[in-house]
């Protein structure tokens, strides 16, 4: 006779587990544990929208409220996925709206959405309150009015990084005078106007506000008037922060910030005129997150505002900020765990700033919490990446963009193999790392060796042959996601770690020497033509492969093919 | 008559190092003599267009299609070959460089050219500093007044309006400088600390990044000879 909890025991007890690894494991557990777990999992994520299909989880999950869904590779981020590849959410929000009714929050993420879901999906759910889209495209400002007008009880509208079709400011116009219920509205991504009066009304009826991202367009001076209907805030993102010079903006700006108590966050800052930085010291004791990424001012202004943070966490700057400045953080902001560095020209021939690796290691040395890294330069040496290394054995993210491809240790003219396998070796719970400069097959060694916590791994212009791609694919125990540009990898490494990639998410590979590829889950883009048309001894283009148990896909472009199991017989 | 043409060998411009041998080879990179690598080299560097791979030719195919070459005349420097998705900067991005390019440089610079030159000023021993717009004023004594209003509640000893209008007068300097009265110094373009009034108010506003009110006893250390 079996014991066991009852039902209504377990459900409650599962319902603890907010980690969807965790409720995955559970449903292995046995047959009723994975009957009670699905009929109460609340809230599913989706790593890849072509990995599975709606109707298949609809039928496994009937009770869902929350969904978060990924559509295209990280690399069409940077323009390598050709327009019109897919991922459309269309067909998620339809099948959902017929089965999950009381569906609260859709979180995408490099997806395309159209207005004609966003209208859909205004109007079926009835209890909507989060839209998320992150890198997307596909809609206008057409589609945002409706989420306006519709969605009664919408709380989060957040629009990060998307591409709009901008059509006019007035979707905001479009909440109504009754709406009361928002909580966060980020719409930095936009370009048009919007009523500022709308704005203002909408600020003022909602007292719950706590995240207002605005866009460039709202002007410095009308800051003051949305600060003071909103004190509560605590994630705050400027317009454009720069105007004529009005000595009562200032005042009225240092007035606004000081009333705001809670601010944690700051974002926005295009067109920065340094003189009205100071306006916001009042509120900087609070701040763990800084966002100056739009912000193009120089060195001595970037650190006067940053060293007024003691509470850093998380800053995001341009290179302006140069070594020089850099070198306040240990002494400022000691708590820091995030620091991205982006490149303010990444297409000039010659450094326009004085932004080297040394910024990187005095971080590194005085930062103790530092965990994740972005890093945009132009030189780096092995000794640099060995010390940033020792120096910070706790990183968990190290992306690291040199800027010339296969640049080599600048003081050595060496790869910079040893420098990379320092990191690898040091940071023993390194969960994502890109790679750039000089790297031949050694750092895949040294990778495959080491880097066994590892699930994302970036790499272009590395590696002398096949073997690299192998000592990655084999070594690499916890490897989800590994996407590869411009690398001399073939079809040797693929087919002896066939296996291997049914393990992971995808794989990527662009501008590679592959030309057969191992197993049926496999998209190639090619806009030449269908491989079989061309030489054997041509490779292709792009290669996307992933997991999947949904089947070939059915809304494929014309250059995408996917290699059925005949076609790989054929070419093998 | 070719006899009397202008020998063009001779006037062609060549990628040539100084000490290249002369005679017949000129025209070629003189990488033994220098020992530094000519252009090509570079490019193939760079670009590993030389690859070491056994698909020795299939990566140089893969890679040059991928690739817009860089130029190929030697007489220009070489040019970064533009690669697809490389750098990986979203577009976003691109287009904040693209505008800041466009418009002039008011916004970095703060001296020269700009209609506002704000500077921070500092008195020692107050608790916060204060920022002036150097471009409303006209001259030294313009500033020295408007800086005793701002530092007012904070003067030390003779840090008020008299004292900084004393400075002016040599015969008190030494003085004030003996004393605990203020001395206002300045840091310029190259980060050196100078006695303010000694340039043409222009030159000074255009030179000026900060302002440091300063004890005198403290400035006797500038090396100020009188």
């Amino acid at each position: 006779m079996a014991y066991s909890f009852p039902e209504e025991v377990l459900e409650y007890v599962f319902a603890f587990l907010s980690s969807h690894k965790d409720r995955n494991a559970v449903s292995l557990v046995c047959k009723s544990w994975y009957e009670i777990e699905r009929w109460c999992r609340r809230r599913i994520f989706i790593g890849n929208c072509y990995a599975v299909s709606p109707q298949i989880v609809i039928r496994r999950f009937p009770e869902v409220r929350a969904v978060k869904i990924k559509g295209k590779p990280h690399f069409a981020d940077f323009n390598l996925v050709p327009e019109g590849w897919g991922a459309y959410v269309y067909p998620w929000i339809s099948a959902m709206v017929r089965s999950y009714p009381w569906l609260e929050e859709i979180k995408l993420k490099r997806m395309v959405v159209t207005d004609e879901s966003l209208e859909l999906l205004s109007k079926s759910f009835k209890n909507f309150k989060v839209l998320v889209l992150s890198s997307c495209e596909g809609f206008t400002t057409d589609g945002l009015a409706s989420i306006a007008a519709n969605c009664r009880n919408l709380r989060e509208l957040d629009l990060r990084e998307c591409e709009v079709e901008d059509l006019s400011g007035h979707w905001l116009s479009h909440f109504p005078d009754n709406f009361t219920s928002l909580v966060s509205l980020n719409m930095s991504c936009l370009g048009s106007e919007v009523s500022f009066s709308a704005l203002e009304r909408l600020v003022s009826r909602c007292p719950n506000l706590r995240t207002l991202r605005l866009n460039r367009a709202v002007p410095v001076e009308k800051l003051p008037n949305l600060l003071r209907r909103a004190p509560q805030l605590v994630e705050f993102g400027t317009g454009a922060y720069s105007a004529e010079n009005q000595t009562d903006i200032f005042s009225n700006l240092v007035e606004a910030f000081s009333g705001c108590k809670h601010l944690k966050s700051l974002s926005g800052f295009w067109d920065v005129d340094p003189a009205y930085l100071p306006a916001m010291y009042y509120a900087c004791t609070g701040i763990t997150s800084l966002n100056l990424s739009n912000a193009t001012v120089q060195s001595p202004d970037l650190v006067e505002l940053i060293i007024q943070c003691p509470n850093l966490k998380c800053l995001w700057v341009l290179d302006y900020i140069e070594d020089a400045g850099l070198k306040a953080l240990p002494s400022y902001c000691k708590d820091l765990q995030e620091l991205r560095v982006f490149p303010s020209d990444p297409y000039g021939a010659e450094p326009n700033v004085s932004l080297t690796e040394q910024g990187l290691v005095t971080v590194s040395a005085g930062c103790p919490k530092l965990q994740s890294v972005l890093y945009f330069c132009r030189q780096m040496s092995n000794a640099a990446l060995i010390t940033i290394a020792r120096n910070r054995p706790n990183l968990i993210r190290f992306r690291l963009c040199i800027i010339d491809p296969q640049a080599p240790d600048y003081l050595t003219l060496e790869p910079l193999d040893t420098g990379f396998g320092a990191i690898v070796e040091h940071c023993k719970e390194l969960l994502r790392l890109s790679m750039s400069g000089l790297l031949t097959d050694r750092v895949f060694e040294y990778i495959g060796t080491h880097a066994k916590k590892l699930e994302m791994l970036s790499i272009a212009f590395a590696g002398d042959s096949d073997l690299g791609l192998h000592n990655v694919l084999s070594g690499c125990e916890s490897l989800r996601k590994l996407e590869i540009m411009d690398c001399p990898f073939g079809d040797k490494a693929l087919l002896a770690n066939a296996a291997k990639l049914e393990t992971m998410r995808s794989l990527w590979m662009s501008s590679c020497s592959v030309r057969r590829c191992p197993s049926s889950n496999v998209e190639v883009m090619d806009e030449r033509g269908h491989p079989d048309s061309r030489p054997e001894t041509c490779p292709v283009e792009k290669l996307y492969i992933y997991r999947t148990v949904a089947g070939p896909r059915v809304d494929k472009p014309n250059f995408v093919w996917t290699m059925d199991e005949d076609a790989v017989l054929r070419l093998s | 008559m070719r006899s009397t043409m202008i020998d063009f060998e001779k006037t062609e411009l060549r990628l040539g190092l100084p000490g290249a041998g002369g005679g017949g080879n000129e025209g070629e990179t003189s990488r033994n003599s220098s020992g530094k690598r000519g252009f090509s080299e570079t490019v193939d560097l760079k670009l590993n267009l030389n690859s070491n791979s056994s698909d020795g030719n299939q990566v140089e195919d893969m890679k040059q299609k991928n690739i817009i070459p860089a130029s190929a005349d030697s007489a220009k420097p070489p040019t970064k070959a533009q690669v697809v998705g490389w750098p990986p900067v979203r577009s976003f991005r691109k287009n904040i460089l693209a505008v800041q390019k466009d418009t002039t440089t008011t916004d970095v610079n703060k001296s020269g050219g700009s209609h506002m030159a704000f500077v921070k000023v500092s008195v020692d021993g107050a608790p916060y500093l204060r920022k002036v717009d150097l471009k409303i004023y006209k001259s030294y004594q313009q500033l020295y007044d408007a800086l005793s209003k701002m530092f007012s509640s904070f003067t030390i000893g003779n840090c008020g309006s008299q004292g900084l209008k004393d400075f002016m007068n040599e015969s008190k300097l030494i003085d004030l400088l003996n004393g605990s009265d203020c001395v206002p110094t300045y840091e310029d373009k190259d980060g050196d600390w100078m006695l303010v009034g000694d340039v043409p108010w222009e030159m000074f506003v255009d030179s000026c990044k900060r302002i440091r009110i300063m004890k005198g006893s403290e400035a006797i250390g500038l090396g100020i000879t009188l």
